[in-house]
């Protein structure tokens, strides 16, 4: 690290990504490993969990405690919570979404996945795919993480055979694509001896792709902006009103998708009025074009009416309005979500009213089957719900935007973050991997 | 055996692609806009440290050509390096902006607060930032937190919701999920919102650096009279160190954080510019705070402790 400028660190990108993995696969190992290797650990962290190891009596410091961060977490010696950490290369500063594997937190996984731009689901190459291997799968293929790593952990312990590595790797990709994954790498490692981690494996010739964090530095994190639909939704609306700006308006938001121009013909939803970008200011400076995750402020060529919770789109390019929407949804409060539900709906920048009209179905992702009219989801589960809001609101499908796709359902009387929302088809396959003796059929 | 859909095009690089500092910049403005969108008396936690700093320049930024929609908040220690609060009120008349002060020192005078016997009056912020919040009715406080500098703070959310004792309980923290923040908040109750929560230490000083962002001259390396205590060398002054027994020496130091005197440490560096600055913390072993802040060596949870109590 020591050896890099200031200007190439400054050069270099983010990516975010998550990992998910079941308990004693060791996916501690493999965070620990990254966050080591690449000087993420410093002297004094090293020290603090040396001194905690021992003073509870044990011989090895545990890495454990480095990121189990919450008293009741080192009490128990488990995870209960999604931690954000921060390691960086040469080539690219990372944010990793840090989850706990337990089945009963799947909604982590979850929370993790929706800003990550990559999700690595572990497995134990003993073990091969598993029931949590898939429900990882499932939820990566639900949130729409472009791309998933499959690390194949513990090679050590198959005698770093190809063809173990060859057959998980394939039962996996098969599984995944059926689920419209659209990406899968698969990358046999040891964590433990740092094969195919950092450095490549010399115990594995067979092996030509790829180390872990080779893969991670190169994957690609840009958008193909040709094929997006822009939108910005509109946070907040700037008017200086001084000597010097006695006139100006700026409707200020972060770029949910696409690109604007100054010059472009636009609609402001749920109005519908019509005008043209008369200027984008990017933090102060003026510029003629801005994209996807800028934060800016649009100057319109009209006096129309534009506020808070707006969403500005491209005038040949609108999404529809509607008052029912469909979603898949993962219920994340302890409290449950029940038909008839009086919820708020927060979608970009708007918060309305909204109320649950159905629950189709609850999905079980162990074998992806599905119970039809569960009557209510509880914490974890997910589902297919049907929402009527109060007002119009212009919502994509969650297929074409993962930011206008998206929503939160939250409990009107004490302020609870209930249920995390996509809207449109749950998977990408028009065919859905399904159980044999399941009748329900897909209806999403 | 990789399956890629999409080939990966190594070495060229979109030009949509946001760089590091772009996507973190672009992140933190969402965030303050958010606040200003949804919280009718949000405040900016302001110490004259560099994350705070980072801070302002950031709302400043987001809501051009406008003025910052928010006040600024410090909570004087009594014990803060005078070239900070020389900064402080440099900076908030250049803005235009309101300052309110919560006040250590009032509270002991008063007897609200007894002086610790280890000197230090960190923990001794909580009483006042908690009723400064709650006489001024703040429901949203920005504080310059990043979740890479302890490990608590990487379980804290980027909106974080305090009950009217200001609490935060970790195990009932709402999910965070795409950019999707929830505000909602019961009258008494506020929100904690960290701006900074996914820049480290190196990301900040990258973004002063390439904002040209004024700071004040003590993170630079100067000459100092300091002694050694617990491992650090504090600065000499009225707020009560040298004791018997410790011994001040002149040394050539600058500051990675800045706090209470009491328990703030000075590092040796020779670094004199911001390219020196950076070259130092890519090359450190230690981390910022375990560098320079004695409190959080007290215990495993300290700084969990604190924050369940109210601190920032």
């Amino acid at each position: 690290m020591s050896t890099i400028t200031a200007e190439e660190l400054s050069a270099t990108t983010l990516l975010r990504f998550a990992t998910a993995g079941s308990v004693d696969d060791g996916k501690s190992t493999l965070v620990g490993r990254l966050l080591h290797d690449s000087k993420s650990i410093l002297s004094d962290q090293l020290e603090a969990v040396e001194r905690a190891s021992a003073s509870r009596g044990q011989e090895a410091p545990d890495l454990a405690l480095l990121t189990d961060g919450l008293r009741a977490e080192r009490e128990q010696g488990i995870t209960i919570d999604v931690a954000y950490r921060y390691f960086a290369t040469p080539r690219r500063r990372f944010i990793l979404a840090d989850t706990p594997g337990h089945v009963q937190y799947t909604r982590n996984m979850v929370t993790g996945a929706s800003t990550a731009e990559l999700t690595v689901i572990l497995v134990d190459a003993r073990n091969g795919v598993v029931e949590q291997t898939r429900r990882h799968a499932a939820i990566a293929a639900l949130l729409r993480v472009p791309h998933v790593v499959l690390a194949v952990n513990k090679m050590d312990l198959v005698d770093y055979r190809e063809p173990v590595f060859a057959a998980i790797a394939e039962e996996f990709t098969a599984y995944a694509s059926e689920l419209g994954v659209p990406e899968v790498t698969a990358i046999p490692i040891s964590a433990l001896a740092g094969d195919n981690v950092v450095d490549p494996s010399a115990n594995m010739d067979w092996y030509g792709g790829p180390t872990f964090l080779e893969h991670l530095e190169k994957v690609p994190v840009s958008h193909d902006l040709a094929h997006c639909h822009a939108r910005l939704p509109v946070q907040y609306v700037i008017r200086p009103q001084t000597a010097e700006h006695p006139d100006y308006r700026g409707y200020a938001g972060q770029i949910a998708a696409g690109t604007f121009r100054v010059g472009e013909a636009v609609t402001v939803l749920p109005s519908g009025r019509t005008s043209t970008i008369s200027g984008i200011d990017l933090l102060g400076e003026p510029v003629d074009v801005a994209w996807t995750t800028q934060s800016v402020t649009v100057l319109l060529a009209d006096d129309v009416d534009v506020s808070r919770g707006d969403l500005i789109v491209p005038t040949k390019d609108a999404p529809a309005t509607t008052q029912d929407v469909e979603a898949t949804v993962c219920h994340v409060a302890d409290q449950p979500l029940t038909v008839g539900h009086r919820v708020l709906i927060k979608h970009g920048t708007r918060t309305v009213k909204a109320i649950v009209k159905d629950i189709p179905s609850r999905l079980t992702l162990d074998d992806l089957s599905l119970h039809p009219h569960p009557g209510q989801l509880v914490a974890n589960d997910i589902g297919r719900v049907k929402i009527r809001t109060a007002q119009p609101l212009p919502v994509d499908s969650y297929a074409d935007s993962r930011r206008t796709g998206s929503f939160i359902l939250i409990d009107p009387a004490d302020g609870t973050t209930l249920t995390a929302g996509m809207v449109g088809e749950s998977f990408a396959s028009p065919e859905p991997v399904k159980d044999a003796a399941d009748d329900d059929g897909w209806d999403f | 055996m990789t399956t890629t859909v999409a080939e990966t095009e190594e070495g060229t690089v979109s030009p949509y692609t946001l760089s590091h500092l772009d996507s973190l910049e672009s992140e933190a403005v969402h965030i303050f806009r958010e606040v200003a969108g949804e919280f009718e008396r949000p405040v900016i936690l302001f110490s004259g440290g560099k994350d705070s700093i980072v801070m302002l320049h950031l709302a400043l930024k987001a809501f051009a050509p406008a003025a910052v929609p928010f006040s600024l908040l410090h909570v004087d220690t009594g014990h803060n390096f005078p070239e900070v609060l020389e900064y402080r009120d440099r900076v908030v008349a250049e803005h235009g902006l309101r300052l309110h002060v919560a006040s250590v020192q009032e509270y002991i005078d008063r007897g609200a607060l007894r002086e610790r016997p280890d000197g230090t009056r960190n923990p001794l912020q909580t009483l006042p930032l908690t009723e400064k919040i709650q006489a001024e009715r703040f429901d949203a406080v920005f504080g310059g937190g990043r979740r890479d500098e302890e490990k608590a703070r990487a379980k804290e959310r980027v909106f974080s919701l305090r009950d009217e004792f200001s609490q935060w309980d970790p195990r009932r923290q709402r999910p965070e999920l795409w950019n999707l923040y929830n505000g909602r908040h019961a009258p008494g109750e506020h929100v904690r919102v960290f701006p900074l929560s996914n820049w480290t230490e190196l990301d900040v000083w990258q973004y002063i650096a390439r904002e040209g962002i004024e700071l004040p001259e003590i993170y630079f390396a100067h000459e100092r009279e300091v002694f050694r205590r617990a491992g650090m060398w504090l600065t000499a002054g009225e707020w009560g160190g040298p004791k018997d027994g410790e011994t001040v020496e002149k040394r050539l130091v600058r500051y990675r954080t800045v706090g209470d005197m009491s328990c703030t440490g000075a590092v040796d560096s020779d670094a004199v510019t911001l390219d020196d600055v950076i070259a130092e913390i890519a090359a450190s072993r230690l981390t910022e705070r375990g560098a320079t802040r004695a409190d959080d060596k007290m215990s495993e949870a300290a700084m969990e402790d604190r924050k369940r109590e109210g601190y920032f």
